[in-house]
């Protein structure tokens, strides 16, 4: 039983439409994007589902979503397999099967951003939470990252929240503002599971 | 003030509305490449407007379409959408406030190399955006632009956007196609070159934002008023992303020859709290540093001046301006850490050159240099000159040598305060580099 096309499938008939008949692996990313969506990040049983959809091996789904900083694989995926059921997501339960929480905040400290003070703005930033870059809050939420740019040298610090299955661009930054938006975000709870918003729902 | 042909937006409020993009001229270049100009036409008229590639290369576009073999069919027109460089935020302003134009202008080239498909390709973090263009273009379907026999005529013509996921090396236009095609975006061997063998096999023509959005204009205003701006060799106008230790850094629209000082000093507003001006990155990362003397304020911005009079490319335009606060191995070590991170680790020179490069330079910021680690950084760019599978590699030594070469005093000062040798693997162990991970002490014959 494929849950994705179940699940999804007026959507990956239009996303397979926009490709040649015989090129379905050009739908790779786009169904990645839709296997993430729900969770924010990608089990074994769904990339062997892109896998089927698109007619590729579960090796090359891995590798395209290794390759791509966007995508996030659940630990023990498809390369290192983990038998039994005992690694799914459990519905509702904080501690999280991936690296990294619900919500990523994702600020680049390229070198224009560097330039205006990025560098302090992500330390500061880190301090006031408690955390540091790379790390998750304690409650499975947030967690802060160190990217490279984001087209956003004009206003930094700026960074890129990651969560829900959508992108949002946060530029013009103080410390004070961020802290406030991860605060908000851990009010939101740390569980993506079964609590995906509506209009993360919603996304193409 | 002058009129703006890019950012319209600024002067034309809710220009990303169809109908008001229409009322102010929109879509009168395709309507008339369509229903009255052989493609051929619309190709020469490109060629004398003298437009080139706003990507970086500079390469003149109608030259470029004119490559596309008329024997081999179906043929692709590609936009790149994947701004990645670190600078620029030009495209990204464009197709937020001003996407019919850009639309138009890749409808324009898919009509010149009769593509009756064409892709959008957008960083994946351009999620919002690829959203609002995919409105449009239901917009234009329902409106008769796009579709089968578009506005009447025997052509038909369908766009799509296509999200990359986070890696600067699909900027380049060869890992492009193959993240399209659904592999890794890793560059191919040329030749053959795209406009013979692109997406899919078919001849391809890649084209940036920016250089799309100028075509609009130049069929409806034609060649002539087009080269009313600019130089002779580089007409037009270009943005300049200015960004860095200015005071306003926005992105400029202006004629090409435009002196740096008139961006830099007045629409820049100077240098943060009345600083000296240092150096400029012309080019984003990808820039042989220049030196901010008088000589440099004062030279025109277009293609060739900046080539020939200050040993640099203007690439992208993407202007990063560096203060007397800046210390140059810190730079270069940032620029090597961003090259190293997105290396698509697929050839040698540039897989462990970038990460060598990182290495050193980070061990030098990080005050563990030792005596010969300048000779060192610059032995390692000089191994992966000439043999990289792609620009990026090559483009990753340029910063790395003209900082060297012309600000070799802050490498020898960190150098002279450094308490010894270590690993330097600070950032050995960061996760999500293409190349993979490494850690561990460095070699003893690479450490000496």
């Amino acid at each position: 039983m494929n849950e994705l096309t179940h699940k999804y499938p007026e959507e990956i008939e239009r996303l397979l439409a926009k490709y040649p008949a015989n090129f379905r692996k050009s739908a790779v990313m786009p169904l990645l994007y839709l296997a993430q969506r729900k969770l924010g990040y990608l089990t074994k049983v769904q990339l062997a589902e892109v896998a089927e959809i698109t007619g590729m091996s579960i090796t090359d789904v891995d590798s395209v979503a290794g390759f791509y900083s966007l995508f996030h694989e659940q630990e023990g995926s498809a390369s290192r397999p983990v038998e039994g059921s005992a690694s799914r997501p459990v519905e509702g339960s904080a501690s999280r099967p991936v690296e990294g929480g619900r919500y990523r905040v994702q600020v680049c400290t390229d070198l224009p951003c560097a330039l205006r003070g990025a560098e302090e703005f992500l330390s500061q930033l880190c301090q006031n939470i408690g955390i540091k870059v790379g790390e998750t809050t304690p409650d499975g939420a947030v967690t802060i990252e160190e990217v490279t740019c984001l087209a956003g040298c004009h206003r930094a610090p700026m960074f890129q929240l990651q969560g829900d299955g959508d992108i949002v661009y946060y530029e013009n930054q103080t410390v004070e503002k961020a802290a406030g938006l991860v605060a908000e975000l851990r009010a939101r709870g740390a569980s993506s599971t079964g609590t995906s918003s509506p209009a993360a729902e919603a996304k193409p | 003030m002058s009129e703006l042909i890019l950012l319209r937006h600024r002067e034309i409020p809710s220009l990303d509305q169809l109908d008001v993009y229409v009322q102010h001229g929109g879509f009168a270049g395709y309507k008339k490449a369509v229903t009255s100009l052989q493609p051929a036409d619309v190709i020469n008229e490109v060629k004398a407007s003298g437009l080139r590639g706003r990507g970086g290369a500079g390469f003149p576009t109608g030259v470029k379409w004119s490559f596309i073999p008329n024997t081999l069919w179906p043929h692709y027109v590609v936009a790149n959408a994947d701004e990645s460089e670190p600078g620029t935020f030009k495209d990204r302003e464009i197709m937020e406030s001003n996407p019919y134009q850009f639309l138009e202008g890749l409808m324009i080239a898919a009509y010149a190399v009769q593509a009756n498909v064409s892709y959008a390709y957008l960083r994946g973090e351009f999620w919002s955006i690829a959203e609002k263009l995919d409105a449009c273009i239901a917009e234009l379907e329902k409106a008769g632009y796009l579709g089968e026999h578009v506005l009447g005529s025997n052509y038909s013509l369908r766009l799509y956007t296509h999200l990359g996921a986070g890696a600067y090396i699909c900027g380049e236009e060869t890992a492009l196609l193959e993240s399209i095609e659904g592999n890794l975006g890793q560059p191919r061997l040329r030749p053959p070159f795209p406009a013979v063998s692109g997406l899919y096999g078919k001849p391809t023509v890649i084209n940036n934002v920016e250089t799309l959005t100028n075509l609009p204009l130049i069929l409806a205003k034609g060649a002539t008023w087009y080269r009313g701006f600019g130089t002779e060799k580089s007409p037009g106008v270009k943005i300049f992303c200015l960004s860095g230790r200015v005071n306003r850094p926005d992105n400029y629209e202006l004629p090409l020859g435009t002196p740096f000082r008139h961006l830099i000093y007045e629409l820049g507003g100077g240098i943060i709290d009345g600083k000296q001006i240092r150096a400029i990155m012309a080019a984003g990362a990808s820039s042989n540093l220049i030196v901010a003397d008088d000589k440099a304020l004062d030279c025109p911005m277009d293609y060739e001046s900046v080539q020939n009079t200050l040993g640099a490319p203007l690439g992208s335009a993407s202007v990063i301006i560096l203060d007397e606060t800046v210390d140059m191995a810190w730079l270069v070590s940032k620029t090597a850490h961003f090259f190293k991170h997105e290396s698509c680790g697929k050839c040698t020179p540039c897989r462990e050159g970038t990460y060598w490069s990182m290495q050193i330079a980070e061990r030098i910021v990080h005050g563990k240099g030792n005596a010969g680690d300048i000779e060192l950084l610059k032995n390692v760019s000089a191994q992966m000159q000439g043999k990289c599978l792609c620009a990026l590699g090559e483009f990753s030594t340029m910063p790395v040598i003209s900082a060297i070469t012309q600000f070799r005093a802050d490498f020898e000062a960190k150098i002279a305060s450094s308490s010894g040798p270590s690993s330097g693997h600070r950032s050995g162990d960061r996760s999500g580099d293409r190349s993979g991970d490494r850690s561990g002490e460095l070699p003893a014959q690479v450490r000496s």
